[in-house]
């Protein structure tokens, strides 16, 4: 190497260095990506929160395209996307399931008398394990799990009309509800 | 309105630190002596400014001024007065102002302290220090104000953050920022000495007492840091390799290069390009510590509150100063001379190994913190890079640095002999691997870890020793004492073996800790002991207490020893209302061979508790070592060469008139 | 009758020594628990601001160490805690990088980084050799005058 040109090196290796951290200020380095997309789904056997008797299965669901969306009585984000969700469920593109992670009966129940209930059945998961298989790590998180029962789409956080039209719609279109 | 007034402090300090970036340094270019001349008081001008608004927002942050944004945010009328002087720099805005006091501090050290150097030489320091208070203040002034006002001023603020009422608040944060701003002054010496081309050996005695005076800084700062989250966090760990901890190391590890390499520099005027470049690197790594910290481009434990906006604007400052430094360096560095020959084997390449292994080291830190930001970047998925992966890669560069600990001191400048090198040192090693062994053996933990470990504790021991001794015997023809042989050794000589020393002591406490420290985890009713390497410990219930601003549930735990009482130790659980935390308070009793640790778990039914405890043997050298490098540093700084300032005035006055 | 008072009080005394009990272990099995401590040490807590969830009071780190408690019970082994935890959290969950060709310069970076300098060492220190005698700067004679070059 030409003697002057070594000296550049600690700068070119700076610059780079910059590059990467202005590309860090537009990622969050908490975020977590799921492994399971393209996996199958965990296997669960829920009761419904409104009906301590009934269980809903896995197995249950095959067959059909289905959103799953993890909330809580207790979070605060979750009454920021649930007007979103009940509009979204009118719309009836696709049967939208509640996953009740880590919350009690009776404050659920009365969570959704009092904002709505935008869910064909909400899932209780009261020790929060079916949440852990999932890869739950906050709430809200929503999937979108195909016909063969592979998860196919994870958004973690609020779901926003941007996200529900950019994200959620053309999966859903691409997987043919 | 003492805030609007710190507030237009600020700006009057911009002012005059535009003036201080300008004009000196056109001085310097055309010899015009009145330019330079403004160095000097503007420095100080600056530093006043700075200082009083700094007293501003004190007085803001003591007076429970809430209508001030920042000092509703992160203080509260509950909170002690000292703690509300601390919180000063408890969040971003402020900490910044705390920075920009210490620059301009730094910066009026200079201009004070420095009768010895050339005019054009301080000018362009100088200068080169307003340009970064220049930048500073900016930041300050366009997007983190600490004077901003809240419309409607709260009835009460929100509370510092528990975890940093401590003492440790009041004192970790300004002593790390003074190690962190202190690199300035070295960057700012070679910055300058590129633009005037007088890089030399004098250049070198002139910027080592100022890099060594940061370095002690830093280490004290970093050691207090360590400290602090050993007995604040609950759980004894001492060091995490938190990303805002690698922040503190890194410019530490390259520091301690820095002044190893200006020894090579002053002495035989060798490897100047790369002491330069190593002085840029040490502040610029201050200047990234402090992106990380406050971009959001990491996750930690200690990040401040992060905002795009600010991260952007610091990132455009450290690519501007960084870059432009390094360009600097490219351009000029070529023309700078090799200096004096020297060997292979000889105390310049050693130092110079010593250079590649610090260096390395780290680049290892930088490598494992930044790794998952470079992956995620990418695109190739998402990691963690923690504790595992630094204390596996760490140690193993570790070892042959110590190593060369013991042997460089005792090699000869420009050519040593490696067979006379090991004659002089096979004892040593021999008595340091020995000592190892029993050691380890005596406290029952024989294993290669642990002996590893105190080997290299000892082995500097054993050559600092070796060292002293021939320093100590009679040489020549004259007969003198041995005391007087000893108050030949210069002060920074004595520094030299007393911060190796601290190393040496460093290295035991981590050692004896992590291969013998006991962990003891009980439910423990009213009444009930626990036995730990000889110490009982009795647990005698808890009580609630109250305290300024916490509610506490307070434990007594009793300490025998040998039917003999030891201690009584005081654990509590607080819960601070405001702020909505629980916080765990550890109880130890400090001794010179075991720290006794004792913290409170869970409450289960009853009067029963889980109690955790610790007997941490030699846990206190970790820091003790730290203090003794820092007190050697100190010692190095204020050898005589450095506080003779006739002496190279004129000869300096000469050279620099030619260039 | 007083002998009796006395004998009662020391017998009282003795008793209550005996009811003070050694403490039990927080844990039932402390193998167990040793082994509890080095993994939850090296995974991490997800919802906390870098901290593992051996440390971390958040609810789902507690939820993943009574997972790990359950596992270590049921019998698994290390390797299969590990891939229960990054099936579901991927690798990210994990203080340890796993080797795998993404990470093959971190774990070989540092090594790398010696190898590299001391070669520039080498390469530098060649070419001050092959250099001309007048390119170097004369030695400082108060330095080689001193027997310890200090």
């Amino acid at each position: 190497m030409s003697r002057s040109l070594r000296y550049i090196l600690p700068l070119l290796a700076f610059l780079v260095l910059a590059g990467f951290l202005a590309r860090g200020l537009n990622l969050d380095p908490r975020e977590v990506p799921s492994p399971l997309i393209g996996k199958p789904a965990p296997g669960f056997a829920l009761t419904r929160l409104d009906d301590a008797a009934q269980t809903i299965r896995r197995e249950d669901m095959l067959g059909k395209v289905w959103v799953l969306n993890v909330w809580a009585s207790w979070c605060v984000a979750c009454r920021e996307e649930h007007p979103m969700l009940v509009e979204f469920a009118k719309r009836k593109l696709v049967p939208l399931y509640g996953l009740n992670y880590k919350d009690k009966r009776p404050e659920g129940l009365g969570w959704l008398q009092q904002f709505g209930n935008p869910y064909s059945a909400s899932l209780f998961d009261e020790d929060g394990r079916v949440g852990i298989d999932f890869g739950v790590y906050g709430v809200p998180e929503t999937f979108i799990i195909d016909k063969q029962g592979l998860i196919r789409l994870k958004h973690i956080g609020p779901l926003t009309p941007d996200v529900i039209r950019e994200r959620i719609e053309p999966m859903l279109k691409k997987l043919d509800a | 309105m003492s805030a609007e007034v710190g507030h237009f402090a600020l700006w009057l300090a911009l002012g005059i630190a535009l003036v201080l970036s300008i004009v000196p340094m056109l001085g310097a270019a055309r010899h015009r002596a009145d330019w330079m001349a403004i160095a000097r008081p503007a420095a100080a001008l600056q530093f006043a400014f700075v200082a009083f608004a700094f007293g501003c927002l004190v007085t803001a942050f003591v007076n429970n001024d809430f209508s001030v944004l920042y000092v509703a945010s992160n203080s509260n009328t509950s909170l002690p007065t000292h703690y509300r002087v601390a919180a000063v720099w408890g969040g971003h805005e402020g900490s910044m102002l705390l920075w920009l006091l210490m620059l301009t501090g730094w910066a009026f050290a200079v201009a004070r302290f420095s009768k010895h150097l050339p005019l054009p030489v301080l000018a362009r320091i100088l200068s080169v220090m307003g340009m970064l208070s220049v930048g500073f203040l900016l930041f300050l002034l366009l997007t983190s104000n600490p004077f901003d006002r809240l419309a409607n001023p709260p009835l009460d603020g929100r509370d510092l953050n528990p975890l940093l009422q401590d003492p440790g608040m009041v004192f970790h944060p300004p002593m790390l920022y003074m190690g962190y701003v202190g690199l300035s002054v070295a960057f700012s010496f070679s910055v300058a000495a590129l633009i005037g081309g007088n890089l030399d050996g004098i250049w070198a005695r002139w910027t080592r007492p100022w890099t060594t005076v940061a370095w002690i800084f830093l280490t004290i700062g970093i050691a207090m840091g360590s400290g602090w989250a050993y007995y604040e966090l609950g759980w004894g760990g001492w060091w995490f390799w938190d990303p805002v901890e690698n922040a503190s190391f890194m410019p530490w590890l390259v520091a301690t290069a820095l002044i190893h390499s200006l020894a090579v520099t002053e002495k035989r005027g060798s490897f100047k390009s790369w002491t330069v470049l190593l002085a840029i690197l040490a502040f610029s790594l201050s200047l990234l510590g402090t992106f990380l910290v406050r971009s959001g481009v990491l996750s930690s434990v200690h990040a401040f509150a992060t905002d795009p906006r600010r991260g952007l604007f610091i990132l455009a400052f450290l690519v501007f100063v960084i870059g432009s430094s390094l360009a600097l360096y490219a351009w000029r560095a070529p023309t700078v001379g090799l200096g004096a020959r020297f060997e292979w084997v000889s105390r310049e390449t050693f130092l110079l190994v010593n250079n590649v292994l610090l260096m390395a080291a780290c680049g290892a830190v930088l490598l494992g913190t930044l790794y998952p930001l470079l992956l995620d970047a990418l695109g190739m998925g998402k990691i963690s890079v923690g504790p595992p992966y630094f204390d596996t890669v760490f140690v193993p560069l570790m070892a042959p640095l110590v190593f060369l600990i013991g042997v460089g001191p005792l090699a000869r400048w420009k050519a040593a002999e490696l067979p006379a090198l090991a004659k002089r040192l096979r004892w040593a090693l021999l008595v340091a691997i020995v000592a190892a062994l029993l050691t380890a053996w005596l406290r029952g933990h024989l294993s290669v870890v642990s002996v590893l470990g105190l080997a290299m504790a000892f082995w500097v021991v054993a050559a600092l020793l070796t060292d002293l001794a021939d320093r100590l015997k009679p040489s020549g023809v004259v007969r003198t004492s041995v005391l007087s042989r000893a108050r030949q050794i210069p002060r920074a000589m004595i520094g030299m073996m007393i911060a190796h020393f601290g190393i040496a002591v460093f290295i035991f406490g981590v050692t004896l800790v992590k291969s013998g420290e006991v962990e003891r985890d009980v439910k423990m009713d009213v009444g009930d002991t626990t036995e730990v390497r000889g110490y009982t410990f009795t647990f005698r219930g808890v009580q609630p207490l109250q305290g300024p601003n916490y509610r506490a549930a307070q434990g007594t735990v009793e300490v025998t020893r040998d039917g003999k009482a030891v201690t009584t130790l005081h654990p509590e659980k607080r819960v601070f209302p405001v702020a909505g935390t629980t916080m765990t308070e550890a109880a130890i009793d400090p001794g010179f061979t075991r720290d006794l640790y004792v913290s409170l778990g869970e409450p289960l039914t009853g009067n029963t508790w889980i109690v955790r405890v610790y007997v941490k043997p030699f846990v206190g050298w970790i820091w003790g070592g730290c203090l003794l490098m820092a007190f050697g540093g100190f010692l190095a700084a204020t050898d005589r060469r450095y506080r003779s300032k006739v002496r190279e005035s004129a000869a300096a006055d000469a050279k620099v008139a030619a260039t | 009758m007083r002998s009796l008072l006395i004998s009662l009080l020391a017998i009282l005394w003795f008793a209550s020594a005996a009811l003070a009990n050694e403490a039990a272990p927080a844990a039932a099995d402390p193998a167990l628990e040793a082994r509890m401590t080095r993994i939850t040490a090296e995974l991490r807590c997800l919802v906390c601001q870098n901290q593992t969830i051996a440390d971390s009071n958040a609810d789902l780190a507690q939820d993943l160490r009574r997972q790990v408690r359950e596992m270590l019970a049921r019998g698994d082994d290390d390797a299969k805690i590990i891939q229960y935890m990054t099936d579901r959290y991927g690798d990210f969950v994990l203080y340890r990088p796993p080797m795998k060709a993404t990470t093959l310069l971190l774990w070989f970076g540092p090594g790398l980084m010696v190898v590299l300098g001391l070669l520039a060492l080498a390469v530098v220190m060649r070419r001050r050799a092959r250099a001309a005698a007048t390119q170097f700067e004369p030695d400082d004679p108060a330095l080689f005058t001193d027997p310890h070059q200090s």
